[in-house]
C-alpha cells in the first residue's frame, strides 16, 4: 500500500469530550482553577481561550480587596505556598473592565466569588444573577488565607449550609461550591452543601501549610501560613474527590496538582465530571491546551468514543 | 510574548558564582526592550516547579552560517547561583532543551537623549542595565556606576566600556576600584551632572539609598525591581509592591511583572518597600 493510500484511510472518529456540569455545557472538561488565571485576558497571548471547557475568574468580592502583604508566595517541593489574600478588582470593576473581553469568547464564564459577611455573599449573588454572560458561579467558602469569608464558612458544615442556601435563594444561575480540604471529613461538608442547594461541588482548594527560612528564622510568607498547591497535593486531592463522588449525587469538579493529561484522567476515572488546572498554568501557560489534547489522545488510544464512558469508571 | 521551547547555546561562569547563559531566541531581537525579563523553566520535569525570572542582558544575532539562511537570534541572561534552581541552571550545557516565556514586563523609558544618563548597578543588578546602555549610548552620554562586595561581584564592565560607557567601579572591600559604596560615587557624579537621569537596579538597600539621594536632589529615577513571582504575566499576584499613596484603607498594589519590573521612583511607596523581604533568587545575596 502506498503512502497516499495510507493517508486516505478514514481517520479514527474524534471522541466526544463534552460534559455538563450544573447545567453548564462544556466542550471539554478542562478549565482553570480560580486565582491562577486572572480574568482570562492575562493568558490570551499564550493560549486559545476558546479551547477551554470554561473560564473561571479570580475570586471576586463586593468591593475591591487589597490582599495580603508580601512575600505572598514561596516555592516548596513540587508545590507552592500562596497567601495572596483574595486581591481582586471587585464586582463593579469586573463587570465594567474585565467582562467585555470575556463576553466575546465562545467559552462559558464561571465567576468565582466570596463575601466577608453572610450579607455580602447574598448581595454578590444577586448582582451576578443579572448578568446574562455569566454561565455560572463558583462559591468560595474555602480560602485559607483570609480571616472572614472563605474558610470560616467552609470548615463548619452548618455555616457552609447556611451560606449556600442564602446564595441559592439570591442566585438564578448554576451554583458550584468550592470546598476546603482543611477538615477532618470532607464528605460531611459535601453532603451539607448538596442539601443546601449546590448544583455541583469543586474540590479541593489549597491545603494550609507553612515554610520557614532557616537563616532569618522567619516564616517565608508574611501571612505566616499559606495554601499549598501543585503536584505535591494531587494524591490527597484524588482521594478526596473519590470520597466526595461516593457521597453526593451532584457533579464534582476535581482540582489539585493537575499538570498533565494523565493527572486529569485520574480525577475523571474516580468520578470527577470536569477538572480545574491551577498552579500548572503558572509553570506553563499552555498547560491546559496540552492537557486537552492529551485527554483526546488517551480516549482514541483506549477506543473510547465519549468521555462520559470514562468518568467514574474506577475499578475496585 | 510567547513560550519558546528552545536550547542552550552556551553557559559559562563569568566570575565565581556568576554565569552567563546564551539561548537561541527567534523573535527576540527588535522585540525585547531594555529592562524586560523572561521566565526561565529550569527543567521540564517538576523540580523545581516554578519558573525563575531573569532580566534580559542582551539580544543579538549569531554570525550567519554558510547555509544562506538568516542569522539566528539569541538572548543572554546573567545569573548568580544562590539556590537549587540556579545550581541546576549552572549545570546546563550547549544543546540542552529549555523553555523561556518572554519578553515580559515594562522596560526602561529612554528619556531625553540630551540629558546625562547615570546607570547604577549593584552586583547581579547590572543585568538590565547593559541593554539599556546599548540603547542609550549611541545618542547620550552614559556613565555606569557599578558596585559590589568584592571584585567577584563586578561583572561585564569591559563590555559596557566597549559601548562607549564611562565606568566607575566600587567595592565594599576595595578589592577592585574605589573602596566603599556605589552611592558615594553617585553623590559625586550628581554634583557634576545635576541634570542627569538615574537608572538603578540592585539589592533593596542600595535602591533605597539611591532613591533617597535622587529625591533629595530632585533627580528623575527609574528602578528595576525583582520580586518573587510564579507566573510573570499578572495572574498570580505574588509579585506585587506597594505603590505611591498605598494605605490600608486605600490599597495600591502594583504587579512587578506587568506594571514593572521598571518603575519611575514616584510610582512606589518607598517607606514600605524595603521592609518586606522576598526578593528573587537572581538578586538576593
Amino acid at each position: 500500500m502506498s503512502a497516499i493510500d495510507q493517508s486516505c484511510q478514514t481517520p479514527k472518529r474524534r471522541p466526544s469530550l463534552a460534559v455538563e456540569v450544573a447545567g453548564i455545557k462544556l466542550k471539554n472538561p478542562v478549565m482553570p482553577a480560580s486565582g491562577t488565571f486572572g480574568y482570562g485576558e492575562e493568558y490570551a497571548p499564550y493560549l486559545d481561550l476558546e479551547r477551554l471547557g470554561a473560564i473561571v475568574t479570580k475570586g471576586l468580592s463586593l468591593r475591591p480587596k487589597a490582599g495580603n502583604p508580601t512575600p505572598r508566595i514561596a516555592e516548596t517541593v513540587s508545590g507552592m505556598l500562596n497567601a495572596i489574600g483574595l486581591q481582586n478588582v471587585g464586582i463593579d470593576a469586573f463587570i465594567e473592565y474585565k467582562l467585555p473581553f470575556l463576553r466575546e469568547l465562545n467559552t462559558p464564564v464561571i465567576v468565582n466569588f466570596f463575601g466577608n459577611t453572610l450579607e455580602e455573599y447574598g448581595e454578590v449573588a444577586k448582582r451576578l444573577s443579572d448578568i446574562p454572560e455569566i454561565a455560572g458561579v463558583e462559591l468560595n467558602i474555602s480560602c485559607p488565607n483570609v480571616k472572614q469569608g472563605g474558610i470560616v464558612f467552609g470548615t463548619d458544615p452548618k455555616a457552609a449550609a447556611e451560606v449556600v442556601s442564602l446564595v441559592r435563594r439570591n442566585l438564578s444561575k448554576p451554583l458550584i461550591v468550592k470546598l476546603t480540604p482543611n477538615v477532618t471529613d470532607i464528605t460531611v461538608t459535601a453532603r451539607a452543601v448538596e442539601e443546601a442547594g449546590a448544583d455541583a461541588i469543586s474540590c479541593i482548594n489549597t491545603l494550609t501549610g507553612m515554610a520557614v527560612d532557616i537563616r532569618s528564622r522567619k516564616p517565608r510568607l508574611a501571612n505566616k501560613t499559606g495554601g499549598l498547591s501543585g503536584p505535591a497535593i494531587r494524591p490527597i486531592a484524588v482521594r478526596m474527590v473519590h470520597q466526595v463522588v461516593q457521597t453526593v449525587k451532584i457533579p464534582v469538579i476535581g482540582i489539585g496538582g493537575i499538570a498533565h493529561a494523565h493527572d486529569a484522567l485520574e480525577f475523571l476515572i474516580v468520578g470527577a465530571t470536569a477538572v480545574q488546572v491551577g498552579t500548572a498554568n503558572f509553570v506553563d501557560p499552555t498547560a491546559m491546551d496540552t492537557i486537552i489534547t492529551g485527554i483526546e489522545e488517551f480516549l482514541i488510544d483506549e477506543g473510547i468514543n465519549d468521555i462520559r464512558e470514562l468518568i467514574g469508571s474506577l475499578k475496585i | 510574548m510567547k513560550n519558546l521551547k528552545t536550547m542552550v547555546l552556551s553557559n559559562q561562569e563569568l566570575s565565581p558564582g556568576y554565569f552567563r547563559m546564551r539561548l537561541l531566541a527567534p523573535g527576540y531581537s527588535g522585540v525585547a526592550r531594555a529592562g524586560q525579563f523572561l521566565m526561565f523553566r529550569v527543567q521540564l520535569s517538576q523540580l523545581p516547579l516554578l519558573r525563575r525570572p531573569f532580566g534580559i542582558f542582551r539580544v543579538g544575532f549569531l554570525p550567519p552560517d554558510c547555509d544562506g539562511l538568516p542569522a539566528k537570534e539569541f538572548v543572554e541572561i546573567l545569573y548568580k547561583v544562590v539556590g537549587g534552581g540556579t545550581t541546576l541552571m549552572s549545570q546546563l550545557h550547549q544543546g540542552d532543551r529549555v523553555e523561556v516565556l518572554g519578553p515580559l514586563g515594562r522596560g526602561f523609558d529612554l528619556g531625553d537623549p540630551n540629558q546625562e544618563k547615570i546607570l547604577v548597578g549593584g552586583g547581579i543588578g547590572l543585568v538590565p542595565l547593559y541593554m539599556l546602555a546599548s540603547e542609550l549610548a549611541p545618542k547620550s552620554s552614559v556613565r555606569l556606576l557599578m558596585g559590589g562586595r568584592t571584585r567577584d561581584d563586578i561583572l561585564a564592565v569591559t563590555e559596557f566600556e566597549r559601548l562607549g560607557v564611562q565606568t566607575y567601579v566600587s567595592t565594599d572591600d576595595g578589592s577592585l576600584g574605589e573602596e566603599g559604596l556605589v552611592t558615594q560615587v553617585l553623590e559625586r557624579q550628581l554634583e557634576r551632572f545635576p541634570q542627569a537621569t538615574v537608572y538603578a537596579c540592585g539589592p533593596m538597600p542600595m535602591l533605597e539609598a539611591v532613591q533617597a539621594i535622587c529625591a533629595r536632589r530632585g533627580i528623575p529615577l527609574q528602578v528595576s525591581l525583582e520580586a518573587l513571582m510564579a507566573c510573570g504575566v499578572g495572574a498570580c499576584l505574588g509579585c506585587v509592591v506597594k505603590g505611591a499613596g498605598h494605605s490600608e484603607a486605600n490599597p495600591r498594589y502594583l504587579c512587578s511583572c506587568k506594571e514593572g519590573p521598571v518603575f519611575r521612583s514616584e510610582q512606589l511607596d518607598w517607606s514600605k518597600l524595603g521592609q518586606e523581604p522576598g526578593y528573587c533568587e537572581g538578586c538576593k545575596s
